[in-house]
């Protein structure tokens, strides 16, 4: 991702404490200042976990403030995201770096209501599975965006990212997504 | 259905609610034909656990008849089934292992918070236990929701009595896992602090797995009764100093490994005692570490110390310079109860293992907050109580 090391050591730039991790992050055309990466082991072949992520019509079903991801032509999508009364936020998302099996980057387009930008990699970790790795940048908000934000993130990124990242490990492991609804009407409004 | 509540401190109650059905493809539905109130779930009653909500439904131990099963779910209606504690997916790396307390995704995603931030990575999911275990309806209940169902339950051959194999669910793996954990090799010694349901299980495990003598530990005297019963000698530590005692009983060399299975009727996550330090000096950081400490002092040079009782935070003074120092070996953790099921029903059908002699009381479903409340207050001649829906 980047050929030199500010202080010598291996760790992932989103855990650094000094630097400004972000200039160093190596995401394509980042937006915003603030920096959040999470990994998850997946225990299912790296083609199939890629596959499934790939096909962004997908990612609703784990991501859960993602209310529907329209496909506009191969590299580009309208993302439709929940927000606090009933309201959303939208953008237009491009890929803009692709490795089959390895990689997805994406940024926002020029007029989000949020704008963002990140980078799924996909390494195959053999009788592990798949090692997922996100880093996705972002504007840490203010005011009526801040609120927005904090909606769509539940908390902060950091735990947004996670949360997400389990639910699609579930997904891919075991069919499903883990929950403790009692019967469907409990579980719809978990999920609504 | 019916269900026994939680409400608040001392306050459970049978109230009537909607009931389960099949939400995910792997869930089945039960109907229980036989529960049981753990020493764990006191701790709940007793309001020491937190992230309880009221109306949250209790129970872990639990059994009965399949009524319904989702898509993808091994099960058949009919069948009777003894369900684990452990809620795990069968899937995930851990469990491939077969460390099913350990399953990466039986935790909705979102009740994985608080483990990950205390512990370091999130845990399987119990039934009926609080939040941070998963916030999963539990069994003291007339049906329940069963998630992973086809990796969970184990099936029971028909004509075979509830009683005999309701404890496959939890205490009785969590007392052979303790035994498997002390590595027991022929002729050894082996002392038990603690002589609950899991204590017992964990003496009659360490005799089967060849130990030549286990020396119990208790005040209760009914319950060093129960593990004389079973062929192990007894110490009652308001009566005789217990290092002394192991010490002469074992000729000096101290026990070859040595079990704590006080507090392991908890299998909570005691987040107050490390929020709370006050709580922890008084009720976990005392008498509790007491009986690890004890047994870490106790234990032979080179031995190995078996830890099934539950700690949830941080303890002081833990002897970190004899574990060190004596070349101790240390293992726990919550037990991994859907890989010891299969062998031990089969020791129950082959008459290797009692499991009845703990019942010490049958109730109706509906008479719960009776069993809760004998249960707290005499440990010593309640040993067990079993609540069966429709009993009355």
């Amino acid at each position: 991702m980047h050929d030199t090391k500010p202080h010598g050591d291996d760790a992932p730039p989103s855990t650094w404490k000094k630097r400004d991790a972000f200039a160093e992050s190596g995401i394509p055309d980042g937006k915003g200042g603030s920096l959040v990466a999470r990994a998850v082991t997946i225990n299912r072949p790296v083609s199939e976990v890629f596959a499934y992520f790939r096909d962004f019509t997908n990612l609703p079903t784990f991501m859960e403030n993602v209310e529907r991801i329209d496909i506009l032509d191969n590299k580009r999508s309208h993302w439709v995201v929940k927000a606090p009364a009933g309201k959303t936020v939208e953008w237009d998302a491009v890929v803009i770096e692709e490795a089959s099996d390895r990689l997805i980057a994406w940024a926002s387009e020029p007029g989000a209501d949020v704008a963002n930008s990140g980078q799924v990699e996909f390494r195959d970790a053999g009788a592990r599975g798949t090692v997922v790795t996100a880093t996705i940048a972002y504007d840490p908000p203010a005011g009526i965006v801040g609120k927005l934000i904090a909606k769509m993130f539940q908390r902060e990124p950091a735990i947004q990212a996670r949360r997400d990242l389990r639910r699609f490990k579930q997904l891919m492991e075991t069919g499903e997504i883990a929950t403790a609804a009692m019967n469907r009407k409990q579980h719809e409004e978990e999920l609504a | 259905m019916r269900a026994l509540a939680w409400h608040g401190k001392h306050d459970v109650r049978v109230d009537t609610v909607d009931d389960p059905e099949i939400v995910n493809p792997r869930d089945c539905i039960i109907k229980v034909t036989a529960t049981a109130i753990c020493g764990s779930d006191l701790h709940l009653y007793d309001g020491y656990i937190p992230t309880m909500q009221a109306g949250d439904i209790l129970g872990h131990e639990f059994m009965g008849e399949v009524v319904e099963v989702g898509a993808k779910s091994t099960l058949k209606k009919g069948q009777k089934v003894v369900v684990p504690f452990t809620i795990a997916c069968g899937s995930c790396y851990h469990c491939g292992k077969h460390q099913y307390s350990a399953c990466d995704n039986g935790l909705p995603a979102d009740n994985q918070d608080v483990a990950q931030e205390l512990y370091g990575h999130p845990m399987a999911g119990l039934f009926g236990y609080s939040h941070m275990t998963g916030g999963y309806a539990g069994g003291q209940a007339e049906y329940v929701r069963v998630p992973f169902s086809d990796v969970g339950p184990i099936v029971i051959p028909d004509g075979v009595d509830d009683e005999k194999v309701l404890f496959l669910s939890d205490i009785l793996p969590t007392g052979w896992m303790a035994a498997e954990n002390a590595q027991i090799e022929p002729g050894d010694t082996v002392a038990v602090w603690g002589c609950g349901p899991v204590g017992l299980f964990a003496v009659q495990s360490a005799f089967l797995m060849g130990a030549e003598r286990v020396i119990a530990i208790d005040h209760f005297p009914h319950r060093l009764e129960l593990a004389k019963k079973f062929g192990a000698e007894t110490i009652n530590y308001e009566e005789s100093a217990v290092y002394e005692a192991l010490m002469v009983m074992t000729g000096g060399i101290g026990p070859d490994a040595v079990i704590d299975s006080v507090g392991l009727e908890a299998h909570g996550f005691f987040v107050d005692n490390v929020l709370d330090q006050i709580k922890a000096s008084t009720f976990l950081g005392t008498d509790r570490a007491h009986s690890i400490r004890q047994a870490i002092i106790a234990c032979r040079k080179g031995g190995r110390v078996s830890m099934p009782a539950v700690y949830g935070g941080f303890i002081d003074k833990f002897p970190l310079g004899a574990l060190m120092e004596k070349g101790l070996t240390l293992k726990t953790g919550q037990t991994h109860v859907q890989h010891y099921m299969p062998a031990l029903l089969n020791a129950i059908m082959e008459g290797k293992i009692d499991t009845t002699f703990l019942i010490s009381h049958r109730m109706d479903l509906e008479d719960a907050p009776k069993g809760y409340d004998m249960f707290k207050n005499n440990q010593n001649e309640v040993t067990k109580v079993v609540l069966k829906p429709g009993f009355n």
